[in-house]
């Protein structure tokens, strides 16, 4: 029942934003932090707290994407990366308030970092959440995988006609108004699907009502100016592999003056240039070349 | 009727001339068993190998790329160091064409020509590296532009720069094909294509600064600033008029045969006008190092290893090579130069490595290393542009400035005449 009714406000939600976000697709990527609550797309909210570790979502990604399955068991201690045949890992770490289990994916940037670097449009961010790769546009260039903070795509470098891989947030399956593989499949309800302004409501509902329980921060609310993966935890998050020295402002907001000062130059300097070879014509003597 | 048969036979005839002329050109000159050539042509044969291994197995098989290092040197090296050394041309073409300064007019061609194969090998060796190279045309026939992105603007601008160059270029073919009327119009192009070019070469070699803007987290703090556009613009300046004074220098032995009166007489003159401005644009640039240094609060990274590895980097490779580029010109010494010149041009190679691969991800605990693959494969781009560069300097007026006699005046006048 809840999760009809939130597909429901969520396409509700993306038919409003739409106009705004072509717009600011078109454009080079806006200055600033992102305000979750303006650009309303789907989120997840991870609550480490709740993960069991069984990596059933390991296994549900696995059968909907078409990728091996995941390793039966794996070694305690080691911290595995997302890979090119696996779109999502839980890590068990260690910490002061016992084992904590963390499921890491594409992070799903409100501005992806990703997207804008790709000069094909191949990585998109599309309207309705996601950010998804197009295997018809992509060249290979590898450039995403350069300027993704998170260091989530990646390719097929053993495959004569490689791809990118990463988590797409099952946007096939959303368009058919179902939640992604790894929600519908986690037994502890660790994993939820919703709008982002819903799930960053929940996140602090549970902060407020344990705040022995949580620090308290929701990780993904502001980092690289917002993702649509925010997470829960009971221990700091640098403890639990995440990068906590990333920059609050979105990452394309990095390349916007570089953007901005292209056009200015490309119109600007030509008509110096000529007015200055003009110039400079008159300052010498005739030239001996004959075709002048 | 028969009129019309015989300009077509006659068309036709000009073609077969040429035919015989292309054939003719393409025979070698000089021996054929040179180390050079031996080692080169042994070179290029592995590299085939090599590249057929890559295309059938995936870029896996051959580089040591990994999901923490997407790009290796055939990235870093071949293209974002190579353009940096081939900014010589857009300099250049600024300084005789814009600037009006004629005395260094008997190195322009040379430089363009240089200029302009250093591209099309770059982007040549760039489609080695694209993992689905079959795409690239996307992005170019506009069936998807993703505007926002620095990199469609870089390949945007290089593409556009290489054609520029070619222009800027083409007279000399002209020349050499002896088609007259042809090198007029191609010639009164020229001054277009320059400016188009000088333009197009400030955004890409910039551009390829800010390819690594969004790395910010990744490419240590001693390399990244948000300047690094400007400085890669800076740096192109000096690192392509270096290139030019030690092309030069090998240029006056290898095609000594092919060196036009000009370039013989005032090589020296103009070596030390480069230097002038090599040593200008450092100055400048240690400027810029400094102010970076200060503003980005960098002494907390000075005591670590790689506050010594960027201390080798900018006083070995960019204040000693603008000491000797000092001492050179007090000492009018082309020598000094040389030497100073090749540091520089050693510098670059540092620093456009250091941002792509030596400090990028510095806190990886397993280093890209290239394999001998990627390194024979490089070393075969360049073979390959040796070859052709070689082939047209022999063959096309180069290494001097552009004859006088190949167009004649009246040629000209009659053109202008019905023109207007
Ligand atoms: S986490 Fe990386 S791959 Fe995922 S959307 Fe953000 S920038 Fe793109
Ligand atoms: S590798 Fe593909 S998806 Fe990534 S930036 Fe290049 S073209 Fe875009």
């Amino acid at each position: 029942m809840r999760r009809r009714s939130a597909v429901k406000t969520l396409a509700l939600a993306a038919g409003s934003t739409l106009v705004g976000r072509n717009l600011a697709q078109g454009a080079a990527p806006k200055r600033g932090v992102v305000d979750g609550g303006a650009v309303d797309t789907p989120a997840i909210l991870v609550d480490t707290t709740r993960c069991l570790g069984c990596r059933m979502c390991e296994r549900a990604c696995a059968e909907a994407n078409g990728l091996p399955e995941p390793p039966k068991s794996v070694e305690p201690g080691v911290v595995r990366d997302t890979s090119e045949t696996q779109w999502t890992v839980v890590n068990r770490f260690e910490t002061e308030n016992g084992p904590v289990n963390v499921k890491r994916q594409c992070m799903h940037c409100l501005q992806p970092a990703c997207a804008s670097a790709c000069l094909t449009k191949a990585m998109h961010k599309t309207a309705e959440g996601p950010v998804t790769w197009d295997p018809d546009k992509c060249m290979g260039c590898r450039f995403c995988m350069l300027s993704c903070p998170f260091d989530v795509p990646k390719f097929e470098y053993d495959s004569p006609n490689p791809r990118i891989m990463k988590c797409q947030m099952c946007w096939s399956r959303l368009e058919e108004g179902e939640v992604p593989a790894c929600v519908q499949n986690c037994p502890a309800k660790a994993i939820v699907f919703g709008p982002r302004s819903e799930m960053l409501e929940l996140g602090r509902e549970r902060i407020y009502a344990s705040p022995e329980k949580y620090v308290h921060q929701i990780y993904g609310e502001h980092e690289a100016g917002g993702t649509s993966l925010l997470y829960l935890a009971s221990v700091p998050f640098e403890q639990l592999g995440f990068r906590t020295d990333l920059s609050t402002e979105s990452y394309p907001a990095l390349t916007t003056e570089f953007l901005y000062s292209v056009p200015l130059v490309d119109i600007a300097l030509p008509v110096f240039l000529l007015g200055l070879a003009k110039a400079a014509k008159g300052r010498h003597e005739p030239e001996s070349e004959v075709d002048r | 009727m028969s009129q019309s048969a015989i300009a077509l036979r006659n068309s036709f005839q000009t073609l077969l001339d040429f035919g015989a002329f292309l054939r003719r050109e393409m025979r070698p000159k000089g021996r054929i068993l040179t180390p050079f050539n031996v080692i080169t042509v042994a070179i290029m044969l592995v590299a085939v190998v090599v590249l057929v291994d890559r295309f059938a197995h995936g870029l896996g098989a051959v580089t040591n790329l990994s999901q923490e290092f997407p790009w290796g040197i055939w990235i870093a090296f071949d293209v974002i160091t190579g353009v940096a050394f081939a900014g010589g041309a857009y300099v250049l073409c600024f300084m005789v064409y814009i600037l009006g300064m004629e005395k260094y007019r008997p190195i322009l061609r040379v430089t363009v020509l240089n200029g302009f194969l250093a591209y099309v090998f770059y982007s040549g060796a760039l489609l080695l590296d694209l993992g689905r190279p079959w795409n690239v045309v996307n992005p170019i026939i506009g069936n998807s532009f993703g505007v926002s992105s620095v990199m469609f603007l870089v390949a945007w601008h290089f593409l556009l720069y290489t054609l520029m160059e070619f222009i800027e270029f083409s007279p000399a073919i002209a020349e050499w094909a002896g088609w007259k009327r042809l090198r007029v119009t191609l010639h009164g192009l020229t001054l277009g294509a320059v400016i188009l070019g000088i333009t197009l070469s400030s955004l890409h070699q910039s551009g390829l600064g800010a390819l690594f803007l969004m790395a910010r987290d990744k490419v240590h703090p001693l390399w990244y600033s948000e300047f690094i556009p400007i400085m890669f613009l800076i740096s192109s300046v000096f690192a392509g008029l270096s290139m030019v004074i030690f092309e030069g220098s090998i240029s006056h032995k290898v095609f000594h045969h092919r060196l036009g009166r000009d370039l013989k007489r005032r090589h020296s003159e103009i070596v030390l006008g480069l230097a002038r401005i090599c040593a200008g644009t450092l100055l400048v640039y240690v400027f810029l190092q400094v102010i970076v240094f200060v503003h980005g609060q960098r002494w907390a990274f000075m005591l670590t290893g790689w506050g010594s590895w960027y201390l080798v980097e900018n006083v070995g490779f960019v204040l000693l090579p603008l000491v000797l580029f000092l001492a050179g010109i007090r000492l009018e010494n082309t020598r000094v130069i040389g030497t100073a010149a090749l540091l520089t041009l050693l510098g670059i190679v540092l620093n456009r490595l250091n941002i792509s691969i030596i400090a990028f991800k510095w806190y990886a605990p397993v280093r890209y290393v290239p394999t001998w693959q990627e390194v024979v494969v490089t070393l075969a781009v360049i073979s390959a542009e040796l070859w052709v560069f070689r082939w047209i300097v022999n063959r096309m007026q180069v290494l001097d400035i552009a004859p006088l006699r190949s167009v004649k005046d009246s040629d000209v006048e009659r053109l202008h005449a019905s023109a207007a």
